[in-house]
Order: C-alpha cells, then structure tokens, then sequence
C-alpha cells in the first residue's frame, strides 16, 4: 500500500508534470548553490574548532590583555586589536572625502571622452596585486616618508602626541597612507555606480529651480547617502582584512603607542608573518582565533553594508 | 530694493565661487587618486625591466651571493595553482550563478545571493587559515593542493555573482523559443541560455583568474613556497606573489631587484590572461553567427 503511494508520487512529480531532467538539473544547481551558503558555515565553524585550545585557556581576555609574547605563551590581541582598528579608520578618514571627490567627478561633471578612461584607470588601480602595493610601499613610500615626511611632522606638529619619535619610516604612518591608496579606488566605484542610479529627475528639479551644480550634486549626495554609507564600510572591511601591503610597511610590533610614527601591527599581517613561525599548538591556535575575529568582524560589516545598498535599490526601483 | 539687489548679487557671487571651489575639488581628487597609480606603474616598469631577460623564465633561483636565475619554477607553479583554483571554482561558480539567475527567485535565493557578497569581503588571509585547517592539518604538510582550495574559494563569490549577472540580461524570449520548440528547461539553459552568456561569463572567470594570480596572503601557509622544481600537488609549490614578498624583505639587493622583475612578470601575466580571454571569447562568438 505504502510502496504504490510513494511510487504514485514520484512518478507524478519526476515524469508527468516534469521533465525529470529538469528535476535533477535544477536539484544539481542547487547543490552548488548550497556548497556556497554551507562554505561560510563551514569557514567559520574550522576556525572556531582550530582556536578552542587559546579560547579554553584565555577566554574574552585574549580581546582585552595587552601583551603579545610568543615566547612565555601570552597571547592578548588588545595591541593588535588597536592597530588594525586605527590604521583602517584614519586611512578611511582620508579616503572617503577623496573617493566621494573621485566618484562625482566620474558621475556628474566628467565629460564622455574622460570618464571611461578615467573608469578604468581607477578599475586598474584595484586591481593590482595587494604584494605589488606593498613592494612599492617599501622601496619608494617608507623612503619617503622617513627622509621627507616624518622629519616635516614632527618639525612642525610636534606638540601634537601622533607626530612624536624617531622618524623610522616603517609605521603606521606608511601603513595608514597605503591602506588609503588601496581603498579608495574600490570606494569611489561603488560610489559613483551608485550616484549613477540616483533618478535623473532628482539633478533636473534641482537645476530647473536655479542651483548651481554643486548645488544639485548635494541633493544627490543626500538622496544616496545610504549607498555612500554601505560602500564606506565595504571600503572598511576591506582595509581591516587587507594582508600583504600592510605587513611589509607596519614594522610588525605588538605595542599600542600614540605616535603615528611607530610599528604596530593588524590581526591580518600578524598570522601573516607569524604563522609559519608559529611552534606550539597555543600559539597556532591563537592566530587561528585572531583570524576568527577578523571573520566575524568583516563578515559583519559587510552584511550590514549590502544590506543598506540593497534596500536602497530596492527604494528606487518602487519609485 | 538696492540693499536686497545688493544682498542677492553678493549670495549669487558666493554660490558661484563655491561651486567652482567644489567642482575644482573633485578635479584635484581625481588628479591625487591618479597619482599612485602613475607611480607604481613606473617604478614596476622602470625596475623591473633591467632585470627582465630569457633566463628569468627559464632559470631556477639562485642560491644567496650568486647573481643571475631566474624564477621559473614560480612562473610554472601560479600557473599550476590558478589551474587548480580555476577547475575547482569555476564550476562551482557557474552552476551557483545558473541556480540564482534560473531557480533563484526565492527566498533560499536571496540567501545565497547575500552570503556570496559576504564571502567576496572575507579577507584572503582567513581563507588561507582556513585552507590551511581543512587541508593542510589533515593531509599533515603543506601543499599545491590546499593554496588552490584557498584560491578556489577565493575565486566562488566573483564568479557567481557575475554569471548571475550575465545569464539574467539573456532575454527571456530567447527561453520561450527554446521551451516552445518543446526542449525541456535544462537544455534551453545550457544549450541557448548559456551558450548565449558564454562571453560574459568568461570575463568574470577571467576577473577571478587575475585575482586569484595576484593573491599572496592565502598562499603564505597553504602552498607555502618551494626554491625548488616542483609540479606536483601535494608539495609545496613556488608562486610568483610569494617570491615577491620573500625577496622584497630579503636584504641582499640583487633579490630586491629581481623582485621589481617578478613583479613586471605578474602584471603581465595578469594582462596575458585578459587577452587569452578575450581572443578566445572573440573566436567563439564569430563562429557562433
């Protein structure tokens, strides 16, 4: 009795309504689809199973101990914590007003013959390897900044705490300046795709009531804040996970200090240079839970910052 | 009425000034993104190219104090590991993107469309910690293997997201025609919709494939990095982007400067890969009328 049943629903279901083709291509494109939704999953799970050893000895002190020690087995991510937080904001400090100016050009003022070049100039600019970056960074800013730039600081500014020390050049100075230059391209796209899909009518009605054209772009700067604020903080994540150039520009030290001009150290160039050096299990253990953290700190900000350009587009396309 | 006359001239004034002022800015901030790019291209180029001969191709590295090598052997090996990337990615990526663009317009859909943006701003380093968990803890010492997987998962997110992108610009009576030949659903789509698609698609195979070449931070600790001939993939394989790092912090000069090369070598090759691509979608498409 259970047996004709079945069969009467799967005969109905794979060979009258549908083209049992069908069925399996789209079951089978669904796998795939599903590899991808079950990949986080399992990328963040392999992380929180690879670092339970320095979670079960330092508990929520790993995030507010402030001492790095290899050697006696302490490990505290406070330092490491504060260096990646402030070289990503300072560099987004300096880069969001340069990529807002970079995506107006390139939305409302350039002209046809220069925005395409000028588009993938700054596509091109995104493109390069994050290592060439930090080649560069090496023999050409750190030099600068050391012979040119710090001496300048602290000559002039030196009342300021962030212009104090030894001009060394490796620091996070270099790092913050270099972090600025990789983010920017990819802020001022998003920000002029976004700017693109602001309603002509909204520029119209503005210039039709007699605003100049700044006038008028701050209107679209408004209507398109939300965007403007997704794709900071997509710019955001990306400085906070960024890996090679900061590694080979930060000077790798674990210490929280004031002063621009000293090494620091994010949680990405820390299991970047640590990590093949790393002997004990602990310490493995514990650059696997720092990568833990910058999972969940990316993953985080980039979820609310599609959400926010999602439900902008969403907006627009009911008007 | 002249003092208002006065007052609406001086605001008009203002207003003009701060629109020039502002529109002058933007020009500035374009002329200052431009700048690094300029920069780095000339250094690479100016750098790079005095070291650049055959023997950099041909030649293994050279152990430290002798002049001269080259590094084959990482030109082969990021070959090897965007290979592996590449077959394990871009199935994964089109088969996802046909789902969405096809199947996708539910709520499990959404779903997968919001985790593969997220997954496209994981850092690469993570997916290295990750590969390096997954792979290189069982198989118990690092491998080609496990920085292609790294590179793989790397590559899923831009290759989803733009054949989703592609497939959907199909226009939908192209479908209708097939399905009202009475071709079932699955063949239409791999045999019109696809097929349709295919130069788009490439473009963003091609996307991940340059990206995945120029990777450096999740190869560190899966790939590792071999001074040795290698091809197989499960030892640990030189790539061109971890030769640039070990050589850029190296304090001899002569790995300094063949560093700059390696560097020159990788934009080309990323450069290379764009027009294979572009050839090859080309060719395809003119037969395809």
């Amino acid at each position: 009795m259970r047996r004709k049943w079945v069969i009467r629903i799967l005969s109905k279901n794979f060979f009258k309504n549908h083209n049992p083709g069908d069925f399996l291509f789209e079951r089978l494109t669904m796998f795939f689809a599903l590899v991808v939704f079950l990949l986080i999953l399992l990328m963040g799970y392999e992380m929180y199973d690879g670092s339970r050893m320095s979670i079960d000895k330092f508990g929520w002190n790993f995030l507010v101990n402030s001492e790095w020690d290899p050697v006696q087995e302490i490990f505290g991510a406070l330092p490491i914590i504060y260096g990646t937080l402030v070289s990503s904001i300072l560099a987004l400090v300096i880069a969001l007003p340069l990529s807002l100016g970079v995506a107006v050009f390139l939305s409302e003022s350039a002209p046809p013959w220069l925005e395409k070049p000028l588009s993938y100039l700054v596509e091109l600019l995104a493109g390069i390897p994050s290592v060439i970056y930090g080649l560069w960074g090496i023999f050409v800013l750190v030099p600068w900044i050391r012979n040119d730039v710090e001496p300048f600081l602290s000559q002039h500014l030196d009342f300021l705490p962030f212009f104090r020390g030894a001009p060394y050049g490796f620091g996070m100075l270099a790092a913050i300046l270099i972090l600025c230059v990789m983010i920017l391209p990819i802020i001022s796209s998003i920000v002029r795709d976004v700017l693109k899909s602001v309603p002509q009518s909204q520029r119209e009605a503005a210039l039709a009531l007699g605003a100049t054209k700044w006038e008028s772009i701050k209107i679209v700067l408004l209507e398109a804040k939300p965007g403007i604020l997704g794709a900071t903080m997509l710019g955001l994540g990306r400085a906070i996970g960024e890996t090679m150039a900061v590694t080979m520009v930060i000077g790798n030290t674990a210490k929280i200090s004031l002063s621009l001009f000293d090494p620091s150290y994010t949680m990405a160039s820390v299991i970047a240079n640590e990590f093949t050096e790393a002997t004990s299990d602990l310490y493995i253990s514990s650059l696997i839970e720092l990568a833990l953290v910058l999972f969940v700190i990316t993953v985080a900000i980039n979820a609310l910052a599609r959400l926010l350009v999602w439900s902008l587009e969403r907006k627009w396309k009911k008007n | 009425m002249e003092k208002e006359l006065a007052t609406f001239k001086f605001r008009l004034w203002r207003r003009k000034i701060t629109n020039f002022v502002m529109m002058g800015l933007t020009v500035v901030a374009v002329l200052v993104a431009i700048i690094p790019l300029i920069f780095i291209f000339y250094y690479t180029i100016s750098k790079g190219i005095t070291y650049l001969n055959l023997d950099f191709f041909i030649q293994m590295p050279k152990p430290v104090g002798e002049s001269g090598g080259g590094m084959a052997n990482a030109i082969v090996g990021t070959l090897i590991l965007i290979g592996i990337g590449g077959g394990i990615g871009i199935p994964v990526g089109i088969m996802a993107g046909t789902y969405l663009s096809e199947f996708g317009n539910n709520k499990f859909g959404s779903l997968v469309r919001f985790l593969t943006d997220v997954l496209s701003g994981v850092p690469s380093i993570v997916v290295g910690v990750v590969a390096y968990t997954l792979v290189v803890v069982p198989m118990k010492h690092f491998s080609a293997l496990a920085g292609g997987i790294a590179l793989a998962i790397l590559m899923i997110p831009t290759i989803t997201r733009t054949t989703e992108e592609i497939i959907k610009l199909v226009p939908h009576s192209l479908r209708e025609a097939g399905l009202a030949l009475g071709i079932p659903k699955w063949k239409t789509t791999l045999l019109i919709v696809l097929k349709t698609a295919w130069k788009g698609i490439a473009t963003g195979i091609l996307l991940g494939l340059s990206r995945a070449a120029g990777e450096t931070a999740p190869l560190l600790f899966t790939a590792l990095g071999n001074r040795f001939w290698s091809t197989s993939i499960f030892q640990p394989i030189a790539s061109l982007t971890v030769y640039i790092y070990d050589y850029a912090k190296a304090p001899f000069e002569d790995w300094n400067n063949q560093a700059w090369t390696a560097a020159l070598v990788l934009i080309l090759l990323i450069s290379l890969l764009s027009l294979l691509f572009k050839i090859l979608t080309r060719s395809k498409y003119k037969t395809n009328r």
